[in-house]
């Protein structure tokens, strides 16, 4: 548990006072109180809507608070704006870092400063100076002169906390900073924020993966549809109470009903090969089962995943569907012998954005609704209507654009996709990355539903509280082997993370 | 690191560049002379400042087509200007008007681009025909041959001429100056001023850039009434050395230019982008269009090398970063 050194007594750096914002009718933030100390890690949890984005967005200047006070640094602000919001020493990361890949990390750290500084002429040695100072600072060692683009996601986001920190950062929001990283990259994130704190500076995280932020944060605060509904010292919470104060209900996370009776047998795979990526991978599927199959990132887990649905082509090896052979590397004949496929990052791969969300749906069936070369757009239309229904999708309009839905309901739309194709076996590559935790808690529903229908599932991901909740067996792959077969219900999650990581 | 360095677009277009030379050398040793060098130096100075103008607008993730249209508009009206009023006018005065026209014509597409956010390729296929027809119907749609005295001083004006020991002529004119002015200070924006990272930052992420707290909109406005100068100097340099005002000319020559840019390693979608790429670009593609004849290949087939020479020049980099990326993943 964190110690609570800081100094307590001194002024909060931030202080909400009876926050209220009103977008037109809706009531956003209604009378919230939050007070973080500077050094102090705080945790703002909440499900999508219920107003933590609202709540950053105020602190960061850009959106002004219909109501209460605001002060900063003990100052009152009654209006804010975002270079304002800066020079008090407020800085958000974004989810996307908000980086400039085409520029150098020396030059993206010390941008803001120069900016701030108001030099009218650029300097790369004061910018690598500048870099180095604040890499070091925090004990990272990453070239200032590489481009931002190069870099993995884990370094791109210390690039976006050096830079808050070359900008004299008080006070460092981080939106969902865990979401694309490893474990291993989570615990290097969470050693640097202990740093951090200790240099005085505070860090607010909204997360959805609470385990982890709870493990460095003193305080937590609570929100949902606007209302302020739990806070105190993290000692005092545990994930299940989180969850419960963030949903207002309980979510069962109970492990699945031990393996099924036998079924017949659904997918083999044998001795599967692809060079550079993984070697021998041979396992069975039957009906009605949900496989887990876990590793480290660049374990080979999302080529595999890929080559299951001939996204890459495998090498060599076999795969057959109830016993007809599928040829590798073809993703149609992926589909037709029944295999859907849902990929991990579902807003570059999975969806049609700027499509309307009836149409995300229904571009699988898009055949079975032709005749003579033309289309039945009402039966195309009504079919997918009806999966969404079916898969509770939260949208105001069907034809509205899939990116106004949030990460699990676009996530859903995913998944009615394939549901509207009937499949035989489903591929869930990462089924609840970004999602909040009412909706995971209902995409863990859909799976074991889909399971009990007879649908063979395998879910590739790196959460393991979701893969031991869901899966009949876990698989773990290990620098493209899979080196470990596990039966579900006879290991917990601090084992499953020893055998992942040795 | 050097590996990089052979990835890089500068460098492959410079290899071209001088197997190209070795080659036509081969074929024909008086190709190796400094009459040829002058002659390709006077070629490329239109085509140099305005690819310069359209790398600046590549380089903030907007594409400029108009800037054509805008230098032949500012070249036309401002020597029918001063042919109307003082025809004596010198010629730097002369060509300050221009630059003003074309800086003018510039704000109008940096007005429509950044205060009302609309697409840079459709506003500026828009202003490139309105600025054009308006040209031709209101202002006049003559060849004029009789410019202005001013404007025949400057192309007589030479930086140096003479005949070297081996009999070949040369002649550097007074315009090459203007690019190498064009050059400099172009440069210097773009990677000494906080002005010019700021227009590489929006190229990069124009939501990134609004965060940190640029006014994407004043750079942006800044970029593209930059590019209009730039087109204003180019149209009058254009008309001077051809002695003409012809308001028929200049315009069609966008993607040539635009070419050039991209072959010199700027990226369609912004943020990349360099003085010295841009100009080996215009050499190659200058060295295409006048000296193709000299090792043996008609001049016909003079679109399609360039063809050639920008599916290769910029498809390898992109064919090699896509696979490097592949293999990372």
């Amino acid at each position: 548990m964190p110690d609570d050194a800081t100094e307590r007594t001194s002024s909060p750096f931030v202080r909400l006072h009876n926050v209220i914002k009103h977008y037109g009718g809706v009531v956003a933030l209604d009378g919230v109180d939050v007070t973080i100390q500077p050094g102090e890690a705080v945790c703002l949890a909440g499900e999508n809507g219920s107003g933590k984005s609202t709540l950053i967005k105020i602190l960061a200047g850009v959106e002004q608070a219909t109501g209460g006070e605001v002060h900063i640094g003990g100052v009152r602000h009654t209006t804010l704006d975002p270079r304002v919001s800066a020079a008090a020493g407020v800085m958000v990361i974004y989810q996307d870092f908000s980086l400039f890949p085409n520029l150098s990390v020396a030059e993206n750290i010390a941008f803001s400063r120069e900016l701030t500084d108001g030099e009218k002429f650029a300097s790369q040695r004061r910018n690598k100076q500048l870099a180095r100072k604040v890499l070091e600072r925090i004990g990272v060692d990453i070239s200032v002169s590489e481009r931002v683009e190069n870099l993995s996601v884990a370094h791109k986001q210390l690039v976006a906390i050096c830079r808050a920190l070359a900008s004299n950062a008080r006070l460092i929001i981080m939106d969902e900073p865990t979401t694309a990283l490893t474990e291993r990259e989570v615990r290097s994130l969470l050693g640097i924020i202990r740093k951090l704190k200790d240099d005085g500076i505070a860090v607010l995280f909204v997360s959805h993966k609470l385990a982890e932020v709870l493990e460095v944060c003193e305080t937590v605060f609570v929100l949902r549809n606007g209302k302020l509904v739990a806070d105190g010292p993290a000692s005092e919470f545990d994930a299940a109470s989180l969850t419960r104060h963030m949903t207002g209900r309980d979510v069962p996370d109970s492990p699945p009903s031990t393996a099924q009776a036998v079924q017949n047998l659904l997918l083999e795979v044998s001795e599967l090969h692809k060079q550079g990526a993984f070697e021998n991978v041979s396992f069975s599927l039957r009906e009605g089962e949900v496989l887990g199959i876990s590793g480290l990132l660049g374990s080979g887990r999302t080529s595999l995943a890929k080559a299951l649905f001939g996204l890459v082509k495998a090498d060599s090896g076999t795969m057959k569907m109830e016993d007809n052979s599928i040829a590798l590397g073809d993703p149609l004949a992926a589909t037709q012998a029944g295999i859907g496929y849902v990929p991990e990052d579902r807003l570059t791969e999975g969806l049609f954005l700027t499509q309307s969300i009836v149409r995300n749906v229904s571009v699988g069936r898009l055949d079975s609704h032709t005749s003579k070369g033309f289309l039945n757009l009402q039966s195309l239309t009504g079919e997918a209507a009806d999966w969404l229904k079916r898969l509770t999708v939260k949208a105001p309009d069907i034809h509205a654009d899939v990116k106004s839905l949030s990460g699990g309901n676009q996530q859903r739309v995913a998944l009615a996709r394939w549901m509207a194709r009937a499949p035989k076996l489903l591929i869930l590559n990462g089924p609840s990355v970004g999602v909040d935790v009412g909706s995971k808690a209902d995409i863990h529903d859909i799976i074991r539903e889909l399971s009990q229908q007879g649908i063979g599932i395998i879910v590739i991901s790196d959460d393991l509280p979701e893969i031991l909740s869901v899966c009949h067996r876990i698989l773990i792959m290990k620098n493209g082997q899979l080196t470990d077969e596990i039966a579900s219900g006879t290991i917990d999650e601090t084992e499953l993370t020893h055998r992942l990581a040795s | 690191m050097s590996k990089q360095f052979w990835m890089r677009n500068e460098t492959l277009v410079a290899l071209v560049i001088i197997l190209f030379c070795l080659f036509a050398t081969a074929s024909d040793p008086r190709f190796f002379s400094a009459t040829t060098l002058s002659d390709l130096l006077r070629a490329s100075i239109v085509l140099g400042i305005f690819a310069i103008g359209a790398m600046l607008v590549l380089v903030s993730g907007g594409i400029d087509v108009s800037f054509t249209a805008i230098a032949v508009f500012a070249m036309y009206v401002s020597t029918v200007l001063t042919l109307g009023t003082i025809p004596d006018l010198p010629w730097y005065l002369i060509f300050t008007l221009s630059i003003v026209i074309g800086a003018a014509l510039g704000a109008l597409n940096g007005l429509l681009i950044a205060r009302f956010g609309l697409p840079t390729l459709i506003v500026t296929l828009g202003t490139l025909s309105v600025f054009r027809g308006f040209l031709l119907t209101f202002v006049g749609s003559e060849r004029i041959s009789s410019l202005p005295p001013g404007m025949r001083d400057f192309s007589r004006s030479m930086i140096a001429r003479g005949t070297t020991e081996a009999g070949n002529f040369y002649a550097l004119p007074l315009a090459l100056a203007a690019l190498v002015f064009v050059v400099v200070l172009t440069w210097f924006i773009l990677q000494k001023t906080t002005l010019g990272r700021c227009i590489f930052a929006i190229g990069g992420s124009v939501e990134s850039a609004r965060r940190v707290g640029i006014n994407v909109r004043a750079i942006q406005f800044f970029v593209y009434m930059y590019a209009g100068a730039l087109a204003g100097l180019a149209g009058i340099i254009h008309g001077s050395m051809g002695r003409m005002a012809d308001p028929f000319s200049l315009v069609g020559l966008e993607l040539s230019v635009i070419a050039a840019v991209v072959l010199g390693g700027a990226r369609l979608t912004g943020g990349y982008g360099t003085v010295s790429g841009t100009l080996l670009g215009v050499a190659l593609i200058v060295l295409v269009q006048n000296s193709l004849i000299v090792v043996g290949i008609p001049s016909t087939w003079q679109s399609v090398a360039i063809g050639l020479l920008i599916l290769i020049g910029t498809g390898l980099p992109a064919w090699q970063a896509k696979r490097a990326a592949e293999r990372a993943a």
